[in-house]
C-alpha cells in the first residue's frame, strides 16, 4: 500500500460520492417539486463547498493517491472499496461537484415535468462519476464506471428531445458495447497480477508485448468510444441534441472526459510499450477527429449540434497532447479536459436558457438577437471566444501547452492540427456573427433573469481564471505527471528490444 | 425436524387437494398455498444449519439442500403473492392448479436432497408431472389451445430427456454397482477419462439440461413459455432452474475436480451454443414471455461457465448466479403478470409508456431487465464477473471472450424492452393497477437485486461453504 496515503481523519472521497446518493434518497421522500429542486441544490452545493478542501489540502510534492481509503469489499476475489486522487484525477473531481449545482441550477424551470426522478437521476450521476475518477480498484471502477449508463440513459430517453428513443438507446449501447472487452482485458490483468484489481499495483509491470497490445486495444475500443474518437463518434451528437441540457452538460462537462482520464490512468501507465508502439496512429486519429469535427461543426445549423461536432474537435486535441508523451503535452490535456468542460458546459447552458425561451436550436431563428438579450450574448460571445482558444482565455493555454508540445516531437502532425485551430475559429465566428448581427432580432426575447446569470457567471470566473493564471491548476499535476512519465520511460528503457514500431 | 419444510408441503398438498373437492373455494385454496409457502420458507431458513441423513441414507440434508429449498420456497412465495388472483387459468381448476404447484415444490425440493439415484428419480418425476399438468390448466382464450400444444411439447421433451438419464443412470450402476452418490464418486474417479463413464455423466446430465433450458435440450423453451399461463411460465422459468443447476453441481463433482476434460469440453460447447442461440433468437421476438425464455437459455449457458471450471470457487458462484437469475426472473414475471388484463400473452408492446401507467412496474422491470443485462450495480453484473474471472483462471480465454461477446449482443433486446416502457407512449393503454402485496414484493424484489449486486460477500461465503459440505 505505499502507493496511497491513507487518510486517518474524517472520509472525505466517500462523503463526497455517498452525499449524493443520500441526497438521492431524502429526495423520494420530498413532496412539493419547489422542495426537491432545493433539496437536489443544496446536496450539490454542499458536495462542492465540501470538495474544496481536496485542493487546498492536496501535497503537491508527491505522485501518490492521497486522501486515500481503503476497505475489503469481496475478499474471495480480493476486490477492495479503494479510493484515492493524484494530480490527475483531482481537477476531475473537482470539475465534476463544481458542475453539477450549476446543471441543477440550469433545469430549474427547464424540466417541468417528473422534477423528482429528475434530480434523482442526476445525484446519481454525481455519485458514480465521482466514484469513476477516484477508484483504485478496477472492478469498483467498471461497475461505477457501467453503472452511469442507467440514469445517463434516463435522462436522454425521458426528459430528451424528439428523437430521445434512437439518441438514447445509440449511445447507450454504443457505450456498453465497447467497454464489454475492457471487461475481459481487466480480468486478464487480474489473473496476471497474481490476483489483485489495485490500478497503482497493475502499473509498471513487465508484461509481454503481445499481451500490453491486446490488452491496450481492449481499453482503446472503450474509451476511444466514449471520449469519442473519430471514427467512435456517431453516437455523440445524436446523444447531445436530444438531451435536456443538463444532460448535455453533464455529457459533455464530465461524461468525455472519463474516455481521456481512462487513457491517462490506464493506458500509459499499464500497457507503456504498446502506447510507445500505437501511440502514432492515435495522433492521426486525433488529427482526423480535429479536422472532421471542425469542418462537420462549420456546416451544422443546429446550435446544439454544432457545439456537439466542436467537442470532436477538442477532444481531438487532448488525445493528441495524450500521446505525444511529453509533461507540456499531458498537461496541456489535462487543462484542456478541464477547459472543455467549462466552456462547452457553458456553451450548453446558453443554448439551453435560449431553447427554454425560443423552443428552437437553429441558429437562423435566432438571428440578431444581441439588441434584444444583451446580456446573453455577452456571456455567449466570451464562452464562444474560450471554445476557440482567444487568448486570455482558459483554452488558449491548454491548446497553446499541446501544440508547443506538438511542435517539439512532430512538426508534421503539429502542422496537419493548425487548420483545426483556424476551423475552431471560424464555426464559432460564423455562430456568433448570425447571431448578434445578422437579421431583424426579437423584440420579444426576455434577457437572461437572475438565477440564469448566476448558472453562468462561475464558468465565466473560470474560463479567466485559468486564462490568466493558469499556474496553480498546472501546480497540481507536476508530481503525477512527471510520475507517469517515468512510469513510461521506465518500460522503453526496460524493452528497447521491443521498440520496433508496428509495420 | 430435518424432514420438515418438506412434510408440511406434503400435508399441505392434502389439505389443498381437500379445498379443491369442493366448488368455489379459489380464495381459501389461495390462502393455504400462500401460507404454506412462507411456512416452508421460514421452517427451510429455521433448519439451515442441519445436518443429516435419512432413510437409509438416500436422502441427505445438508447446507447446500436446505439453501436451495430456501430460495424456491420464497421463489414459490413471490409466484403466489404476484399470480394473485390466477388471471390465466379457468377459474374451477385454480384450487387443482395450488396442489399441483405445491406438489411440484416438494419434488424439486426433494430432488436437492436426494442423494441416491433412484429417490431422485422419484423426486425428479413428481415435480416434473406436477409441471406438466399445470401447463394445459390455462382459460382458452385465443381458441387456438396453444396451451395443449405448449403441453403436448413439454411432455414429449421432457419424457426424452427423462429416458436418456435413465440410461445415463443404468450405464452408471453397471460401471460402479451402486446408485449411492457418496459411493459413486470415488469410482467415478478411478474411472476417469473412460468414454462409457463419461457418456454416462453425459448423458445423466442430459435429463438436468432439459430442466436448465440448455442447448440442445431447450426445444421445448419457447412454445411452453408462450402457451402456459404466464404464472405458469414465471413458475417453470426459475424455481426448476434452480433445482437442475443443484444437481448439475452434484453430477460435476463426480469428475471433479481433475477427471473430466471430456466432460469440462461438453459443457463448453453446451455453454457456448446455448449462449449464441439464446442470445440471438430472443434479438427478433415479439412475445416478452418468448425473449425471457431465451434469454433463459442463455443465461444456462452462463451458470455452465461456473461449472466447468470444477472447483468450489466455480460451483458456489454458479449456486450465487442462479439465486440472483431467480430474483431478477421474477422480478420481470411479477411485471408481465401484472400488466396482463386477464391473463393473455403479454407482447414487447403492450409496455409502452409503462412508466407512465405504473412507475413503480417501470423501475422494476427497468431493474430486472438491466440485471438479466449484467449491467452494475446488480446482482446480474456481480455474476457474470465472477463467472468470466473464473473461467479466464481456468484457463478458458476463448470461452470467456465469447461470453463477453454474448453480454454485448444480449444488452440490445433488454434495452429494447426498457426502451418500449419508458419512452413510447402509452397511446390508449390503460394504467395497471397494483395490489399492497405485489408493490412490497416488487420492492423487496429490487432491494434483493441490489443488495446481492453490491455486497455479495454474504452469499458467497454462504453459496462456497455449501459447496464445500457436498464435495
Amino acid at each position: 500500500m505505499d502507493f496511497l496515503i491513507i487518510n486517518e481523519g474524517f472520509p472525505i472521497l466517500s462523503t463526497l460520492v455517498f452525499l449524493p446518493l443520500v441526497g438521492a434518497l431524502i429526495l423520494l421522500f420530498l413532496p412539493s417539486e419547489n422542495l426537491q429542486r432545493m433539496c437536489a441544490m443544496l446536496i450539490t452545493v454542499v458536495t462542492a463547498l465540501f470538495s474544496i478542501q481536496l485542493f487546498t489540502g492536496f501535497d503537491t510534492t508527491t505522485a501518490k493517491y492521497q486522501f486515500g481509503e481503503h476497505v475489503s469489499w469481496i475478499p474471495s476475489l480480493n476486490i477492495n472499496y479503494t479510493l484515492g486522487i493524484d494530480g490527475i484525477s483531482l481537477l476531475l473531481v473537482l470539475l465534476t461537484t463544481f458542475i453539477m449545482p450549476l446543471c441543477v441550477l440550469g433545469s430549474w424551470t427547464y424540466i417541468k415535468k417528473r422534477v423528482k426522478e429528475f434530480m434523482i437521476c442526476l445525484l446519481i450521476m454525481e455519485t458514480a462519476m465521482l466514484g469513476v475518477f477516484m477508484a483504485l480498484d478496477f472492478a469498483l471502477f467498471y461497475i461505477l464506471w457501467e453503472a452511469m449508463l442507467i440514469p445517463m440513459y434516463l435522462l436522454i430517453a425521458i426528459w430528451g428531445g424528439p428523437r430521445k428513443t434512437y439518441a438514447s438507446i445509440k449511445f447507450f449501447l454504443y457505450t456498453l458495447a465497447g467497454s464489454v472487452m475492457l471487461l475481459v482485458a481487466i480480468i486478464a490483468l487480474y489473473l496476471a497480477n497474481d490476483g489483485t484489481f489495485s490500478i497503482p499495483i497493475m502499473m509498471g509491470q513487465d508484461y509481454p508485448f503481445s499481451f500490453q497490445i491486446w490488452v491496450f486495444l481492449a481499453f482503446f475500443l472503450a474509451f476511444a468510444i466514449k471520449v469519442p474518437m473519430f471514427p467512435f463518434h456517431t453516437w455523440l451528437p445524436a446523444a447531445h441534441v436530444e438531451a435536456p441540457t443538463a444532460g448535455s452538460v453533464v455529457l459533455a462537462s464530465v461524461l468525455l472526459k472519463m474516455g481521456t482520464y481512462g487513457f491517462l490512468r490506464f493506458c500509459l501507465p499499464i500497457t507503456p510499450l504498446a502506447t510507445i508502439s500505437l501511440g502514432p496512429y492515435i495522433l492521426w486519429l486525433s488529427i482526423a477527429a480535429i479536422l472532421y469535427g471542425g469542418f462537420t461543426a462549420l456546416a451544422q445549423s443546429d446550435m446544439k449540434k454544432l457545439i456537439a461536432y466542436s467537442s470532436v474537435g477538442h477532444m481531438g486535441f487532448v488525445t493528441l497532447g495524450i500521446f505525444f508523451l511529453n509533461k507540456q503535452g499531458l498537461e496541456g490535456a489535462i487543462l484542456q479536459m478541464i477547459n472543455h468542460g467549462i466552456t462547452t458546459g457553458a456553451l450548453f447552458l446558453c443554448v439551453g436558457m435560449l431553447y427554454e425561451r425560443t423552443h428552437s436550436r437553429e441558429i437562423a431563428d435566432h438571428s440578431g438577437i444581441a439588441q434584444n438579450v444583451p446580456i446573453f450574448v455577452t456571456f455567449l460571445t466570451i464562452f464562444s471566444l474560450s471554445s476557440l482558444a482567444f487568448p486570455a482565455t482558459n483554452s488558449f493555454v491548454g491548446e497553446f501547452l499541446v501544440l508547443a508540445s506538438a511542435f517539439s516531437v512532430n512538426k508534421i502532425i503539429a502542422g496537419a492540427a493548425i487548420p483545426g485551430a483556424i476551423l475552431a475559429a471560424a464555426y464559432m465566428f460564423r455562430l456568433l456573427q448570425h447571431v448578434l448581427f445578422r437579421g431583424p432580432g426579437r423584440p420579444d426575447l426576455q434577457d437572461l433573469n437572475v438565477r440564469e446569470i448566476v448558472t453562468l457567471a462561475p464558468l465565466l470566473f473560470f474560463v479567466f481564471w485559468i486564462g490568466l493564471a493558469p499556474e496553480p491548476f498546472l501546480n497540481v499535476m507536476h508530481a503525477s505527471v512527471d510520475n507517469l512519465l517515468g512510469q513510461v520511460e521506465l518500460a522503453k528503457a526496460g524493452a528497447q528490444m521491443a521498440m520496433m514500431p508496428l509495420p | 425436524m430435518l424432514f420438515i419444510p418438506e412434510l408440511v408441503l406434503l400435508i399441505g398438498s392434502l389439505v389443498l387437494f381437500g379445498v379443491s373437492l369442493g366448488e368455489g373455494k379459489e380464495k381459501m385454496a389461495h390462502n393455504v398455498a400462500l401460507g404454506l409457502s412462507v411456512a416452508a420458507s421460514l421452517l427451510c431458513l429455521a433448519t439451515l444449519g442441519q445436518k443429516g441423513s435419512l432413510f437409509f441414507d438416500a436422502y441427505r440434508i445438508d447446507l447446500f439442500s436446505q439453501l436451495f429449498k430456501l430460495a424456491m420456497a420464497l421463489g414459490m412465495t413471490v409466484v403466489i403473492i404476484f399470480g394473485g388472483q390466477l388471471k390465466g387459468i379457468t377459474t374451477k381448476m385454480r384450487p387443482e392448479y395450488y396442489l399441483f404447484m405445491v406438489l411440484s415444490t416438494l419434488g424439486l425440493m426433494m430432488l436437492v436432497s436426494s442423494v441416491e439415484l433412484l429417490t431422485l428419480f422419484v423426486a425428479l418425476e413428481l415435480s416434473s408431472f406436477a409441471l406438466y399438468l399445470m401447463v394445459p390448466m390455462r382459460d382458452d382464450h385465443g381458441g387456438l389451445r396453444i396451451q395443449m400444444e405448449a403441453a403436448i411439447k413439454y411432455i414429449l421433451f421432457g419424457v426424452v430427456a427423462t429416458g436418456t438419464m435413465l440410461y445415463g443412470m443404468s450405464y452408471l450402476y453397471g460401471l460402479t454397482g451402486t446408485t449411492y452418490m457418496s459411493d459413486l464418486v470415488p469410482k467415478m474417479h478411478e474411472l476417469a477419462g473412460n468414454p462409457t463413464a463419461m457418456l454416462a455423466i453425459a448423458l445423466f446430465m442430459s435429463g438436468f439440461f432439459y430442466k436448465l433450458a440448455v442447448f440442445p435440450f431447450h426445444f421445448w423453451v419457447p412454445d411452453v413459455y408462450q402457451g402456459a399461463s404466464n404464472v405458469t411460465t414465471a413458475f417453470i422459468a426459475s424455481i426448476p432452474k434452480l433445482a437442475a443447476t443443484a444437481l448439475l453441481i452434484r453430477i460435476t463433482t463426480l469428475v471433479a475436480p481433475d477427471a473430466g476434460e471430456s466432460v469440462v469440453m461438453l459443457l463448453m460447447v453446451c455453454a457456448v451454443c446455448s449462449m449464441f442461440y439464446g442470445n440471438l433468437s430472443a434479438l427478433v421476438q415479439t412475445d416478452i414471455k418468448r425473449m425471457l425464455g431465451f434469454s433463459g437459455i442463455a443465461h444456462a449457458g452462463f451458470v455452465l461457465l461456473g461449472l466447468l471450471t470444477l472447483d468450489t470457487a466455480g460451483f458456489a458462484t454458479s449456486m450465487y448466479y442462479i439465486s440472483g437469475y431467480l430474483f431478477m426472473n421474477l422480478a420481470c414475471f411479477l411485471v408481465i403478470c401484472k400488466v396482463s388484463q386477464n391473463g393473455e400473452n403479454v407482447s414487447i408492446d403492450d409496455l409502452s409508456g409503462l412508466y407512465k401507467r405504473a412507475p413503480l412496474l417501470a423501475l422494476t422491470l427497468l431493474i430486472g431487465m438491466l440485471a438479466l443485462a449484467g449491467i452494475p450495480p446488480f446482482v446480474g453484473f456481480m455474476g457474470k464477473f465472477m463467472l468470466l474471472t473464473g473461467a479466464l483462471k481456468a484457463g478458458h480465454l476463448p470461452l470467456v471472450i465469447l461470453a463477453a461477446l454474448n453480454t454485448a449482443i444480449a444488452i440490445y433486446y433488454y434495452l429494447s424492452v426498457v426502451r418500449v416502457a419508458f419512452t413510447k407512449a402509452p397511446e390508449d393503454r390503460p394504467d395497471v393497477s397494483v395490489d399492497v402485496l405485489t408493490r412490497v414484493v416488487s420492492v423487496a424484489l429490487i432491494v434483493i437485486i441490489i443488495f446481492m449486486g453490491v455486497v455479495p460477500k454474504p452469499i458467497l461465503a454462504l453459496a462456497t461453504s455449501a459447496v464445500k459440505s457436498i464435495l
